[in-house]
């Protein structure tokens, strides 16, 4: 059924459909709409049965969500941002665990300085976490990816992080077409934990690993996660099958077939660069766009094949490792080390990407190996300046503002 | 699950004597045919206050469920020393996450045997005192508040053991550990810190909280199945000594938990729903020096010179603990 409905409230309801047994929550913006939303429906009996457990903190989420699944529960959390690092130790130890949690990051900036809107840093941070990670582009496909990352974390017991823009995605209404529960219930079938706590057959879980047997467990992660190309694109086929829309999958490309330059992003900035490239095509360039829905594993081959034939690869980050740059080019750079690939910092901290930014960035015949986009250089210059000037560690976005006029120059 | 034959020296001489007892007055240890939780094999030091009193601990609340339990464990010793995989001593469901989050996955475990339906599964979470008064601390004042359905057992050996003896949270006065070497003027970990969990598990006036040493395993056992007719959130915070760690001898480990009851050290009492219930009394009250001699931990105590002053600090919170505690009097 087609709705007019907030992306938090869909993924909530998308959740929901999914049958969860235990869901756990801690306050996060611009997460904390989607768990409302399932309290609401787990606290008016429309979600049952189901465990709703409000914790003390993230890390006691994904600790709750831990000990859910390994007793052979079907369990969810989500967060953002600061809440992600929190919970970090036990992101990681979910994916060791093996169980197949299933979570939003509502993608937010890392502070400091503090700052609670839409850049990817977040889960960028936790690629390296052995979680399975989905991108959404928009609230349609955020809502999709939710059900079918509950089937593929299921099928590899293997952790999944759906990851959707924060307020650009969670807090904006859309149409969003919701399945029925007995499709949800045909599609996705009931969790069967590889292991579990269970008193009739008692197994031990989360034993000690020395080094004789560690690699080889470690390797055996790596070759589920691997195993995720095939299983990933199979179930947006099958999702595609039941439902009749596709959402989902590794990569999707947009007339990349004959462009020269091709920007590959994440997320929901690939709308705007969609738009974009159409009215760069009006003009006769021939530009594309490579959404990458699967982050983790990468999809190297899908990304060479689709990239391969381009003069230029233009990857737009939104979110950068200091003292490197690119996280995603490098990844492009491994898939593809014979094209040529520029990367292009956007949107941090959620500044606008907007597209004449876009535009005049594709246009431009030559680019450097790193850009920031919309970098104010003026303000850069002068803070470097007083930096040099005088050699006094703290932080410097007082000053960045004063010069923009938006603090009174008594600050500081 | 199967029940296999304990051997003898599982148990314990006083439980092979216990088997002279006729059937009731036997303890549930001395039973050969009792569910053994975890098992023999595993790689505690010799003495381990720790391995003895998790098993009586764990094998009670068998007892008290029908074998009907989950077990979660912090990281630690406990966890170290019984899955060294691929093997593992544990013969009940048992899970392993993290260093500090066991009360929360405890939690976690009860609400899926909830959400499935499986009301009479229970749940129990264990930690050492590094686990539980530290790090852990913040997850088990959730569980508590929460009125979460879960017993969490602390075992308290008073130090971070299975790092190599660092101070914790619940290192006395005056002990030497690794972080709170006995040198400067003021030897050992300091006066005046150090968490009282069972009063702030009190505070949170969940349904039962009880203190038990390895000295008293019956008491062990009674406090674990009282525990177990509550639901809701239980704490149990058991005295475990470690040899290792304390500088003792292997086979003092009952001798000094005992002491450590007796000099009123370490009060053992019931609360049920933030008020004490029942105390355990001091039979034979001794001075807080015959608990500390047997240590190492406390030997820049007693050298050539020995610190009165300090033992004279640690005899008063003895004494405190005597007073505010009623330790004394009618057994």
């Amino acid at each position: 059924m087609l709705r007019q409905i907030e992306g938090s409230r869909a993924v909530a309801g998308a959740v929901a459909l999914c049958r969860p047994e235990v869901v756990c929550a801690y306050p996060i913006s611009p997460q904390t709409h989607i768990v409302e939303g399932l309290a609401e429906l787990v606290k008016s009996g429309a979600l049952t049965p189901c465990e709703f457990v409000n914790v003390e903190s993230e890390f006691a989420a994904m600790s709750v969500a831990i000990g859910a699944s390994a007793a052979g529960a079907r369990a969810y959390t989500a967060t953002a941002s600061q809440g992600l690092l929190y919970m970090t130790e036990a992101v990681f130890n979910a994916a060791g665990l093996g169980l197949p949690i299933v979570m939003t990051v509502a993608n937010r900036a890392i502070g400091a300085p503090i700052n609670i809107w839409n850049d990817q840093s977040d889960s960028m941070a936790l690629r390296d976490a052995g979680w399975i990670q989905l991108y959404a582009e928009t609230n349609q496909e955020a809502a999709d990816l939710h059900v079918q990352a509950f089937r593929i974390a299921e099928e590899l017991s293997t952790p999944v992080m759906v990851c959707m823009d924060g307020f650009v995605l969670t807090h904006a209404w859309e149409p969003v077409d919701t399945p029925a529960q007995e499709e949800v219930d045909t599609f996705l079938p009931p969790y069967e934990p590889r292991q579990v706590l269970d008193p009739d057959e008692p197994s031990s879980i989360g034993a000690m690993v020395g080094p004789e047997a560690f690699t080889e467990v470690k390797y055996l992660a790596h070759a589920r996660l691997m195993e995720a190309l095939d299983v990933v694109p199979d179930v947006a086929d099958r999702l595609a099958e039941a439902f009749g829309r596709n959402s989902g999958g590794l990569t999707r490309s947009y007339r990349t077939e004959d462009a020269e330059t091709i920007v590959l992003a994440l997320g929901s900035v690939l709308g705007t660069l969609k738009d974009t490239v159409d009215e760069l095509r009006a003009d006769g360039l021939r530009v594309g766009v490579l959404g990458l829905t699967c982050f983790r594993p990468f999809p190297a081959e899908a990304v060479r094949a689709a990239i391969g034939h381009a003069r230029r690869v233009v990857v737009l980050e939104r979110a950068f490792e200091p003292g490197v740059g690119g996280i995603v080019t490098q990844n492009v750079v491994t898939a593809a080390p014979a094209t040529e690939v520029h990367t292009v910092v956007a949107g941090l901290g959620g500044r606008a990407i907007t597209k004449p930014s876009l535009s005049g960035m594709l246009r431009a015949d030559r680019l450097p190996p790193l850009t920031f986009l919309d970098l104010d250089r003026s303000l850069i210059d002068r803070e470097l300046g007083r930096l040099a000037a005088a050699r006094r560690s703290g932080p410097t976005a007082e000053n960045i503002l004063r010069d923009l006029g938006a603090v009174a120059s008594g600050i500081g | 699950m199967a029940v296999m034959p304990i051997k003898f020296y599982q148990t314990g001489s006083f439980a092979v004597g216990g088997r002279l007892l006729g059937e009731d007055q036997r303890s549930g240890q001395s039973d050969r045919r009792r569910i053994n939780s975890i098992d023999c094999g595993h790689r505690a030091c010799q003495g381990c206050g720790e391995a003895l009193g998790a098993r009586y601990a764990l094998d009670a609340a068998m007892r008290a469920t029908g074998n009907r339990m989950v077990a979660v464990n912090a990281t630690g010793c406990l966890e170290v020393f019984s899955t060294p995989y691929p093997e593992t001593s544990w013969r009940i469901p048992w899970l392993h996450s993290l260093f500090g989050n066991a009360p929360a996955v405890a939690t976690g475990v009860a609400a899926a045997m909830k959400a499935k339906g499986r009301d009479d599964v229970r749940v129990v979470g264990q930690g050492g005192d590094g686990g539980t008064v530290d790090i852990g601390f913040a997850c088990l004042s959730g569980m508590f508040e929460r009125d979460d359905d879960v017993l969490y057992i602390c075992y308290d050996n008073e130090a971070y053991m299975n790092t190599g003896v660092q101070r914790s949270g619940a290192t006395p006065a005056a002990a030497r550990t690794a972080t709170t070497p006995a040198v400067g003027p003021e030897p050992g970990a300091v006066f005046g810190q150090g968490k009282n969990l069972p009063m702030i598990a009190m505070a949170h006036e969940i349904p039962y909280v009880a203190t038990a040493t390895v000295a008293d395993l019956r008491d062990l056992e009674a406090k674990v199945t009282r525990a177990m007719e509550f639901h809701g959130a239980r704490y149990l915070h058991v005295l475990v000594p470690c040899p290792l760690g304390w500088g003792s001898a292997s086979h003092d480990t009952i001798r000094i938990a005992r002491l450590a009851e007796e000099s009123g050290l370490f009060p053992v009492f019931e609360a049920e729903h933030g008020e004490v219930v029942a105390t355990s009394k001091i039979r034979h009250r001794v001075p807080v020096e015959d608990y500390l001699r047997l240590q190492t931990r406390y030997a820049h105590l007693f050298g050539d010179e020995p610190r009165t002053g300090v033992i004279a600090g640690i005899q008063a919170q003895a004494d405190r603990n005597i007073r505010r505690h009623k330790l004394l009097g009618e057994v």
